[in-house]
């Protein structure tokens, strides 16, 4: 049998940098806490109820937008991969972490929390978590920013330099899988974040201090946007890497095939990044052709997501049957569904399936018009990031925060409803938000406080305010689990390892699956296609057309 | 066991290549068959002196033929100029937009009219209104504290 990881026998983490990773999540569930308490101000506002009344410290509603679409979708994200992605590669490897590392990336964290927070809160930066310009935040805003860009490089700096150390004293050995799906999701981040590093620190950074008077609206948006899609697999392939290597396990099942994961998640190295005109397809100044080549592209990207299906369903059929599930479909009642880490992940993955139908749906060219910017956008994305993501993070939790504290779960039954409320809400929520979106409500905006209506945005509105409650109550019972589990929960009986899956297709030591292990090939191959899929725009448009002065006007 | 499974793998893949294959066939030729396009490249101008350029010194819908229009559109934070737009039922519409200060969109409710007005570029899309009745036309990307109430309306009379 082999296994995913160099040592299955055991190994333990040393108990200070299990602090370090430790707090490093923990940053991450306190963005999602704060984040999810204006959530639930916006989903009452679709459904024309304002309540922000109740939000002292909040001046407005897109202040507090902007808080949710940067505590969920950034801090939340990279706090959990920063900590999750080098624990699972020192576990794969057997190899203990860097103490300097973890504090760096941990400190660059906090400070990037702190000056976010600081623009934020004082109403500084309220332009959404896209930070279109010209609108334009106060300095504090970018470089915080910036600077979580700068944690989560240290902890890929982390985990190539373990992954390195390791090569060499293990030199035609295959690289343990779970250490290699982690790696390629950040090596990805790194090819990925170039366009938001170009776009923050070389355009709206000086430009919010002044020192550039004026900057390019569609430069930065497209620079936002070649950043802007690859990032949605960065917040994904953590939660894959549990799919497919962690989850099995956890039900009793395999991995079906090592070759297969190793090519899945090359594919995402290769093919996220190529694809961020498909946010553009309505953008003025972009070529129809590049728009077209982009949506191809997209369509390649979800490939290898279908043949995630596959496989995750695999696993978990195996895991069934194992467990004495029988019939076509009836071993899924035999699956472990009162256990709170698999019911979370289980049912992020069904949300999955309505997240992942209706992104291809955004992707599909002409078809983005009648979608684009209608709250059909935040409907998808509730099922993909906003669950598919989410649920599956909270998952993880219920092992590894028991994990990494040496504590029992406290309140397992409550964890389990919890990950039924959150997706019962979701889908009522996408529900009313997808309906809303095809008759016309648009995103992003205070509909309760907007000067028009449809009378037929009514039922749309009550679902997404309906749906959202529900949600918001099953996100606190998370945080109710949690903060519980930290506080009372019985020391010493937390899980003494991760919960790795071993694959019933192994990796080969000579067949064409070999060559997936040079990473340094691949991401040479994927910065082509990025200069492929890019060039052709930007040798037609620069120099930056630097047309416009800051507005600030939130 | 590992066999089976290495069969039906190949199976689903091929099913969902094929699928994915066929979706963008389809796309592919409604776009060309029934002339829908996205929105190109259609002009940068200085936002600065929009409102002195034309064709946008003159904001407002003009003919150019028969049962074809244009509409010269200028948006600006908090409203669209102009905001209420009359065509009869069967024309054919091409919006010229643009933007004086901050990123705006302009969506007409239940058209293909969805784009977005970025500063220095022209944006264009021609859309035909068959049947009468009126339209809701809403700033649908967020752009300052008024965002939500910036609209409009499109008759087709
Ligand atoms: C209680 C749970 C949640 C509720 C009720 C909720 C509700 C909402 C609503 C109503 C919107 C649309 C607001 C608008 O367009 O005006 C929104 C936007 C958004 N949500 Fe959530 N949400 C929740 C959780 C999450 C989670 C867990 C994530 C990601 C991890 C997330 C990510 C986002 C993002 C990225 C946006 C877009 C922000 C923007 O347009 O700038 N949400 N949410
Ligand atoms: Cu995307
Ligand atoms: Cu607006």
């Amino acid at each position: 049998m082999s296994a995913t990881v160099a040592s299955p026998e055991g190994f333990q983490l040393p108990a200070e940098q299990r602090r370090l990773v430790r707090w490093t999540i923990y940053i991450g569930y306190f963005a999602l806490f704060a984040g999810v308490a204006h959530g639930f101000a916006q989903a009452l506002s679709y459904a024309g109820i304002n309540i922000l009344r109740f939000f002292p410290f909040l001046q407005g509603y897109y202040q507090g937008l902007t808080a949710h679409g940067v505590a969920n979708a950034l801090f939340f994200t990279f706090a959990f991969s920063n900590g999750f992605l080098p624990l699972l590669t020192s576990r794969a490897l057997a190899r203990p972490l860097k103490t300097p590392l973890l504090h760096a990336s941990l400190w660059t964290l906090v400070v990037a929390n702190v000056l976010v927070i600081f623009a934020v809160s004082t109403n500084r930066a309220s332009v959404l978590y896209t930070s279109y310009a010209p609108l334009q935040a106060h300095w504090t805003y970018y470089l915080g920013l910036v600077l979580l860009v700068v944690s989560s490089y240290i902890a890929a700096a982390h985990m190539f330099i373990l992954l390195g150390g390791w090569r060499k004293e293990n030199r035609g050995v295959r690289i343990p899988l779970l250490a290699f799906i982690s790696v390629a999701s950040y090596a990805m981040w790194i090819l990925a974040s170039l366009g938001i590093a170009v776009s923050f620190i070389g355009f709206l950074l000086p430009w919010s201090l002044g020192i550039l008077e004026r900057t390019d609206p569609l430069l930065n948006r497209t620079l936002f946007w070649l950043t802007g899609h690859a990032i949605v697999y960065v917040w994904l392939l953590p939660a894959y890497i549990s799919w497919y290597a962690l989850v099995p396990r956890q039900v009793g099942g395999k991995l079906i095939s090592d070759p297969l994961t190793r090519l899945v998640f090359v594919m995402f190295l290769l093919l996220s990044v190529p694809t961020g005109f498909h946010h553009q397809y309505t953008d003025p100044g972009i070529s129809t052709q590049m728009k077209a080549f982009h949506g191809l592209m997209t369509f390649g990207v979800f490939y290898p997501s279908l043949a995630t299906a596959f496989s995750v369903v695999a696993s978990l059929e195996m895991g069934g049957r194992n467990r004495g599930g029988t019939g076509v479909l009836r071993w899924i009642k035999k699956l472990p569904w009162d256990d709170p880490s698999v019911a979370a992940q289980l049912l992020a993955m069904f949300t999955f399936v309505f997240g992942g139908i209706t992104g291809l749906i955004n992707a599909s060219y002409i078809v983005n018009q009648v979608v684009h910017n209608t709250a059909w956008i935040p409907g998808h994305f509730h099922m993909t990031v906003g669950s598919a993501v989410a649920l599956t993070l909270m998952g993880i939790a219920y092992w590894l925060i028991p994990y990494l504290t040496d504590r029992k779960l406290w309140g397992r039954k409550l964890a389990v409803a919890q990950s039924w409320f959150y997706t019962v809400g979701v889908l009522i929520f996408a529900r009313g938000m997808i309906s809303g979106g095809l008759d016309g409500m648009p995103r992003r905006t205070f509909i309760a406080e907007a000067s028009y209506t449809k009378d037929s945005w009514a039922l749309a509105g009550a679902l997404t305010g309906i749906g959202g409650t529900l949600m918001t109550i099953g996100a606190l019972l998370f945080f109710v689990v949690i903060g519980m589990t930290i506080w009372k929960g019985q020391k010493g009986e937390g899980p003494k390892d991760i919960p790795f899956a071993h694959a019933l297709l192994p990796a080969s030591e000579n067949r064409w699956d070999v060559k997936l292990d040079r990473l340094g090939l691949w991401f040479l191959v994927a910065v082509l296609l990025v200069v492929i899929a890019y060039g052709p725009f930007f040798l037609g448009y620069l120099p930056p057309h630097l047309v416009s002065p800051g507005f600030r006007i939130f | 066991m590992t066999m089976r499974i290495e069969r039906y793998e190949k199976a689903f893949l091929g099913v969902g290549a094929g699928m994915l294959v066929i979706f963008l066939l389809a796309l592919g030729f409604t776009s060309i068959s029934m002339g829908i396009n996205l929105p190109g490249r259609a002009g940068e101008i200085d936002p600065a002196s929009v409102r002195a350029i034309p064709p946008f010194n003159n904001p407002g819908v003009r003919e150019l033929g028969p049962g074809r229009y244009e509409v010269v559109m200028v948006a600006s934070a908090w409203a669209f100029q102009p905001n209420e737009i009359r065509v009869p039922a069967g024309s054919e519409v091409t919006f010229m937009a643009t933007t004086t200060d901050v990123i705006h969109g302009l969506h007409v409710d239940g058209t293909l009219v969805n784009m977005m007005l970025i500063p220095g570029q022209v944006s264009r899309n021609t859309y035909r209104f068959d049947e009468p009745g009126e339209h809701l036309m809403v700033c649908h990307e967020f752009c300052g504290v008024g965002h939500h109430i910036m609209s409009g309306k499109v008759v087709v009379e």
